[in-house]
């Protein structure tokens, strides 16, 4: 819950509320991209952030989110992450 | 350095190891006389140990463990009052996953869910939103746990709830703020720090400027770090040459990520929704000055402890310890983890009696999952 992730974001979906469609490690979750936009929200389109609980908080290379991630499995802090995102979706259907 | 084949680029590791070792032999520091350096947050105290570069570093440097790590300093008394905020048949819990196991006085929110409440764990204050609009006749609370990397997210939360004129979506506000309790250490008399190495993601949050008082008003360097063990080390030699020359700065190891005046969307979120209560409770600490958040009057109907009279201030709630539990003088750096009676014995992670051994972050839980035999024997 305190370390970010990385993540790729590969669409907006919301242009509102500020939500985007990003991809981290594999797998899709909307985040919030209101941290980081800077005018048009589709310039963000293909662009490397680290996500904190649903927030995307800093944008970053692609460089440096790769050597985010490889720490962050390093301390088994990315697979927490993905789990954490994974009972979300449950918590929603109210099945966990 | 059975662990230095782990770092990613272990030449480099090498020269930055060696070069520590250099400059602690030129400040003079010694295993009897080491300077002591605090990790402020709990994501390093994980990379310190994990790597074990308390171990690899030179004797000469003892890492103090600052108190970053916000599933440890929540007081038993929140967590009961989250048990308490959650039994209610109207509501609808949700918190981030870390708090789950935290020991209240009477029970868990994991022991609570067991016996039936509606708890939910998310992995953000946005499928909390959702809860709320997809069960508009309940109440949803969410549980606001955590310092500036998670503040933003919950103050923007509220903001899209007030847009979207939801009536049954509140936040349980324990926010709490990274500055205040290094002011507090740095004012406590028994304390002998002698650098900081200051938290990464946080900073990303706030900049840099907010810890200029530790460099102009007490002398002390900070290097806000990244989390890389690499990153780390290069942080320590910044500090150590800070020492060693005299000098009191507040420096920028993580600067990639890191910009000096922070991330200004999320500062700007936090100021509407929030002010600082005039003291706030920590575990192992006690009250310290202006170092918790609550919500302002003007967003007071996304207020849980307005809706519900349910939180801190509402009474006084002030529970002594666990029998034997010596999370407080672990925190403070009075005592290792491994000098607690409990250590290992009656707290173990997968029953843990005080909260430093609940959460990876934790220093009982690094010492007890990287430790191995050195963390169970006794200190020579």
């Amino acid at each position: 819950m305190c370390l970010g992730i990385p993540g790729q974001i590969v669409a907006i979906t919301d242009e509102t509320r500020m939500m985007a469609m990003a991809e981290v490690s594999g797998v899709r979750r909307e985040v919030n991209v209101a941290c980081i936009a800077l005018g048009d929200l589709d310039a963000l389109v293909g662009k490397w952030a680290l996500i904190h609980v649903g927030f995307a908080m800093s944008e970053i290379d692609e460089e440096e989110a790769a050597k985010t991630l490889e720490a962050l499995r390093g301390l088994g802090e990315a697979q927490e992450t993905l789990e954490a995102m994974a009972e979300g979706d449950k918590a929603l259907e109210g099945t966990q | 350095m059975k662990y230095a084949d782990e770092f990613r680029d272990p030449v480099a590791a090498k020269a930055l190891l060696d070069e520590i070792s250099k400059v602690v032999a030129d400040i003079g520091a010694t295993a009897e006389k080491p300077v002591h350096i605090m990790e402020i947050c709990g994501g390093h105290t994980h990379a310190i140990f994990r790597y074990g570069l308390d171990k690899l570093t030179p004797a000469g440097i003892e890492f103090i463990h600052g108190p970053g790590c916000p599933v440890c300093v929540l007081p038993m008394s929140r967590v009961d009052e989250c048990v308490e905020l959650a039994e209610r048949p109207e509501v609808i819990f949700t918190t981030f996953g870390d708090a789950m196991r935290v020991p209240g006085t009477k029970k868990s929110l994991m022991q609570a869910k067991a016996d039936g409440a509606d708890i939910r764990m998310v992995y953000s204050p946005l499928d909390a939103l959702e809860i709320a609009r997809r069960n508009p006749e309940r109440e949803v609370v969410f549980f606001g746990l955590g310092f500036e990397t998670t503040t933003p997210s919950t103050a923007l939360s509220i903001q899209q709830a007030a847009r979207e004129g939801l009536t049954n979506f509140t936040v349980f506000c324990n926010h709490i703020t990274v500055p205040p309790p290094i002011l507090a250490l740095l004012q406590d008399p028994h304390m002998v720090l002698d650098g900081f190495v200051g938290p990464g993601h946080v900073s990303m949050v706030i900049g840099t400027h907010p810890y200029d008082f530790i460099a102009q008003d007490y002398g002390k360097p900070i290097v806000v770090a990244g989390f890389e063990p690499l990153d780390l080390l290069q942080s320590v030699l910044m500090v150590l040459e800070q020492i060693r020359d005299g000098r009191a700065e507040v420096e920028n190891q993580y600067a990639r990520v890191v910009p000096e005046s922070g991330n200004p969307v999320s500062m700007a979120a936090i100021a509407d929704v929030y002010e600082a209560r005039p003291t706030f409770e920590w575990r192992g600490l006690g009250e310290i000055d202006e170092s918790g958040l609550r919500i302002r009057p003007k967003y007071a109907a996304f207020d849980a402890e307005e809706k519900f009279g349910i939180g801190y201030g509402a009474e006084s709630r002030l529970v002594a310890e666990p029998e034997g539990c010596a999370c407080g003088s672990v925190m403070t750096g009075r005592m290792k983890p491994v000098q607690c009676p409990q250590f290992g014995k009656g707290c173990t992670p997968e029953m843990p009696l005080g909260a430093l051994m609940v959460s990876s972050e934790g220093a009982c839980a690094a010492y007890y999952q990287y430790g191995g035999a050195r963390a169970i024997e006794p200190a020579e």
